[in-house]
């Protein structure tokens, strides 16, 4: 029995690893593909809509609907509720670990999220050739599309990445705008 | 912990990524080779999965035992499932059955969406293979799909 039970929190662990290691190969596949980390970058952000396959983003999109269904979670009224969900929920419920929320800007729409440990680095060293690259810029997509999908049109980078020697890892979330429905002609 | 969604829509990305893109289409068996890079994504991610797995699990006496690990832990671990079936002709050739791969399970079941199929399973190929080879054993790994969601992984090993 307690055999069975030690299998059962290994294979959670290890499914993690499998997202990470995975990860680390995608990432590992870009570099050769493109030249320059910039153009990685973009690749695993897809800053803008190109014809190229989009990553992140693609995957908030679609995350969004999981995180909604699962979670239980209903609109946000402002921007530190929506913070305090990504943190504390979201967060939680895919990687594993609480992100603290801090540097509020006092209008209040911009704050930062502080990863103590990032679990998409779990085994990654950064050469000196890619000091450039942003790793785990994947994250940054995803934040963004899956905001995007609740009418929140947000920038996400990332100012502090423990493979490069900061102390912490640290996301800069920036609220734009509200997306406005757009009700199909004739309807209200 | 990585949530198990996570890893399918990266998934669903890399295939979306990698599973069109054909460096050259004039080529004879061209498919195979745009499958090739998912492939060996899945062979980097198998060969340290296997690394990392069986640390305290047991000591391979023999080739089927490797087999039974990548159908029970390897496959628990990557997938929360063990294999559905494995079958052997006591020469090198094993037939691993998967009934319902979770990769496959949210696109059909039945027979639509049958062609897409083979870009899903590179992956998993790769793993598999991946495995075999950190645990000392070269191999070519294919997959077969009849009917979503089941699948079926025929592993040769390669004799020295």
């Amino acid at each position: 029995m307690s055999r069975q039970a030690s299998r059962g929190t290994e294979s959670k662990k290890m499914s993690s690893e499998l997202f990470t290691l995975t990860y680390g190969a995608l990432v590992t596949q870009l570099c050769k593909d493109y030249e320059n980390d910039e153009d990685v970058n973009k690749q695993l952000d897809k800053i803008l809509p190109s014809a190229f396959l989009p990553r992140g983003y693609n995957i908030g999109v679609r995350l969004i609907e999981d995180f909604l269904a699962r979670s239980n979670v209903g609109r946000c009224h402002d921007f530190r509720e929506t913070a305090d969900v990504i943190a504390k929920v979201a967060f939680k419920m895919y990687l594993g670990i609480t992100p603290s929320i801090t540097n509020w800007s006092p209008a209040g729409d911009e704050f930062s999220l502080i990863l103590e440990n990032n679990p998409l680095v779990d085994f990654v060293e950064l050469p000196d050739n890619h000091s450039s690259l942003i790793y785990s810029n994947l994250l940054c997509g995803v934040l963004r599309g899956a905001l995007e999908m609740v009418q929140m049109a947000v920038e996400a980078k990332f100012v502090q990445d423990t493979l490069k020697g900061d102390g912490v890892t640290e996301i800069r979330m920036r609220f734009i705008r509200r997306i406005e429905d757009n009700l199909p002609a004739g309807e209200e | 912990m990585a949530d198990s969604v996570l890893f399918e829509f990266l998934h669903q990305e890399m295939v979306a990524e990698f599973g069109d893109h054909d460096p050259d289409p004039s080529t004879p068996g061209g498919q195979r080779v745009n499958l090739s890079i998912l492939e060996s994504l899945g062979f980097r991610v198998g060969q340290a999965l296997g690394e990392r797995l069986p640390q305290d699990t047991l000591v391979f006496r023999e080739e089927l035992d490797v087999l039974k690990f990548l159908c029970k832990d390897l496959w628990v671990a990557a997938f929360r499932k063990q294999m559905d079936g494995l079958r052997t002709n006591h020469q090198g050739t094993y037939v691993l059955q998967d009934n319902s791969f979770p990769l496959l399970l949210p696109m059909a079941s039945g027979l639509q969406y049958r062609e897409e199929a083979a870009k899903f399973l590179a992956f998993p190929c790769g793993i598999l293979r991946g495995s075999l080879h950190t645990l000392g054993f070269r191999s070519s790994v294919t997959a077969s799909v009849a009917a979503l969601p089941a699948c079926k992984f025929q592993v040769v090993i390669q004799k020295p």
